[in-house]
């Protein structure tokens, strides 16, 4: 087994809200490999996207601890790479002036950032787009801006937070194929948040299913179904079948 | 879409042309009103005429007047343009800024920009200082609230992603904040220019030797509606020219903001 990249150890998080405590993640304790793509599936309003917050250091932790490529995390870096669900995209920038974005704020020339993200953007398939602003484009495409945008930052974990959630069915599944064909030619350590079990097996190498809240980890399946995954294939339904029977169901 | 707009911009012209129509009709034809009450548009016409060079009868040429109304006026807009949208940002951001100046700024925002012009001539006389000062107050308060306003407008998750790719606090405020409130910060800035030529015009019928106010003041107390009329057309196409020319500066500026209307 490759070098483990993610180490949650015991993780806990409490929110104090108005009204009191909220207990969201309960000791959860977690390892991510290196250049595995990693699912977290569990049912909605759980605590996953919490999860993630508390790797990438968006939130710190209220227990145990998170460490990432052997550092503790304590705070956002640029080692840590997001993709929101939606509307993450600047508006006031072009295609360009977004996925161009994170090596400027570190001070890379003008030059080499600019053909960075060029190869971004083609890796992404939106040739042609580099100076349209996202109003002007569709769902699907605006968050291939947000994969290109964190990709291009070359972190060495990228968190995406139910990155296909607010797309229609059609370019979801169009969506799945290109992640696949993206992350099979640049490989990464990616942490997927989902509540859709069909992309679930479709893009993990390893899913890890999460109670209600307060989350903590259900039971954990390694999918070494061969890529590129038929989703109507025998063993996808079985594992389909065999998964959502394990899931809480959502309030 | 583009098609359509072009086939209908006859329709904006339109609506000038009736206005003068009627006015004309009512005056010169139906003589609903003495010409020494209300003059029809060609008494109007004639008199703006005149009087972009004659300086009778109150001492100045119109354009001297218009001159004199928006030096004052672009000066103490540009004033509260300059103070107030970053103090606005900077409340926004800062929250002690915020806790420091919001106090005394919300005691001073409800009085109308013409509500300090007595203090002002009190303080400084009738010159041009009390004028600029009481102007840069009115353009200034509309600055703060709308920097203020657009600046907590930030989404989170734009600071998220700032975050996550390292930016720092200053570089946040000004390549995520700033650009976030910046159609609202236009905004702040065309509605001061607006309350700027309101104030300077009526700040000028109080107290003032030259300008549009002056001007229409001085006619109202020789009786020539016909001054009054050139005057208020010169503040109404002034204000106008003012409004398309930041609309068009707003629109090169603002990119990428989908606005409704």
């Amino acid at each position: 087994m490759s070098r483990e990249i993610i180490v949650c150890k015991h993780m806990d998080k409490t929110f104090d809200t108005s009204r009191g405590a909220v207990h969201v993640i309960d000791d959860v304790t977690l390892n991510v490999h290196e250049n595995e793509l990693l699912v977290l599936f569990g049912p909605g309003q759980c605590g996953k996207s919490t999860m993630i917050n508390c790797m990438s250091g968006l939130e710190p932790v209220t227990g145990g601890s998170v460490e990432v490529s052997g550092k503790t995390v304590v705070k956002p870096g640029p080692d840590r790479g997001v993709v929101y669900q939606r509307m993450a995209l600047f508006p006031w920038l072009t295609v360009m002036g977004n996925v161009e974005y994170g090596p400027k704020m570190r001070g890379v020339p003008k030059k080499e950032r600019r053909e960075r993200a060029q190869y971004y953007i083609e890796l992404v398939g939106l040739k042609g787009f580099e100076n349209s602003f996202p109003n002007q484009l569709s769902g699907g495409m605006q968050q291939r801006v947000g994969i290109a945008r964190a990709y291009c930052n070359e972190p060495d974990v990228l968190f995406m937070d139910e990155p296909f959630g607010h797309l229609d069915a059609q370019t979801r599944y169009l969506m799945q194929e290109d992640l696949m064909k993206i992350w099979e030619r640049e490989k990464r350590t990616i942490v997927f948040v989902t509540n859709n079990i069909e992309e679930a097996i479709y893009l993990a190498d390893r899913i890890v299913v999460m109670t209600n809240c307060p989350t903590k980890i259900k039971k954990e399946y390694v999918i070494d179904l061969p890529r590129p995954r038929n989703y109507v294939d025998t063993e996808f339904l079985k594992l389909r079948e065999e998964i959502s029977a394990v899931v809480d169901k959502a309030l | 879409m583009k098609k359509k707009k072009e086939n209908y911009w006859w329709l904006s012209i339109l609506s000038i042309v009736l206005f003068v129509a009627v006015w004309w009709f009512c005056c010169d034809i139906l003589k609903l009103a003495s010409s020494s009450t209300l003059p029809g548009p060609v008494t109007v016409a004639q008199t703006f005429v005149k009087k972009l060079t004659s300086t009778a009868p109150d001492g100045a040429t119109l354009p001297q007047h218009i001159f004199s109304s928006l030096k004052i006026a672009l000066g103490g807009w540009a004033m509260g343009v300059l103070i107030g949208t970053p103090l606005g940002i900077f409340m926004a951001w800062y929250k002690k800024v915020d806790l420091f100046v919001r106090p005394v700024f919300d005691l001073l925002r409800p009085v109308p920009g013409l509500a300090w012009i007595p203090l002002m001539i009190i303080l400084f006389g009738i010159g041009i200082t009390p004028k600029i000062a009481t102007v840069f107050l009115s353009a200034f308060v509309p600055c703060v609230l709308n920097s203020y306003t657009g600046i907590r407008q930030t989404k989170d998750v734009h600071l998220w992603v700032g975050q996550t790719f390292g930016a720092s606090d200053t570089q946040m405020l000004v390549h995520i904040a700033v650009p976030t409130a910046l159609p609202l910060i236009m905004t702040g800035i065309r509605v001061a220019l607006g309350a700027a030529w309101t104030c300077i015009v009526a700040a000028e019928m109080l107290a003032s030797t030259m300008g549009l106010g002056y001007m229409i003041q001085q006619a109202r107390g020789i009786y020539r509606p016909d001054i009054i009329i050139c005057g208020m057309i010169g503040i109404g196409a002034i204000g106008a020219v003012f409004s398309w020319i930041l609309s068009l500066i707003e629109n090169t500026i603002v990119k990428g903001v989908r606005r409704d209307g």
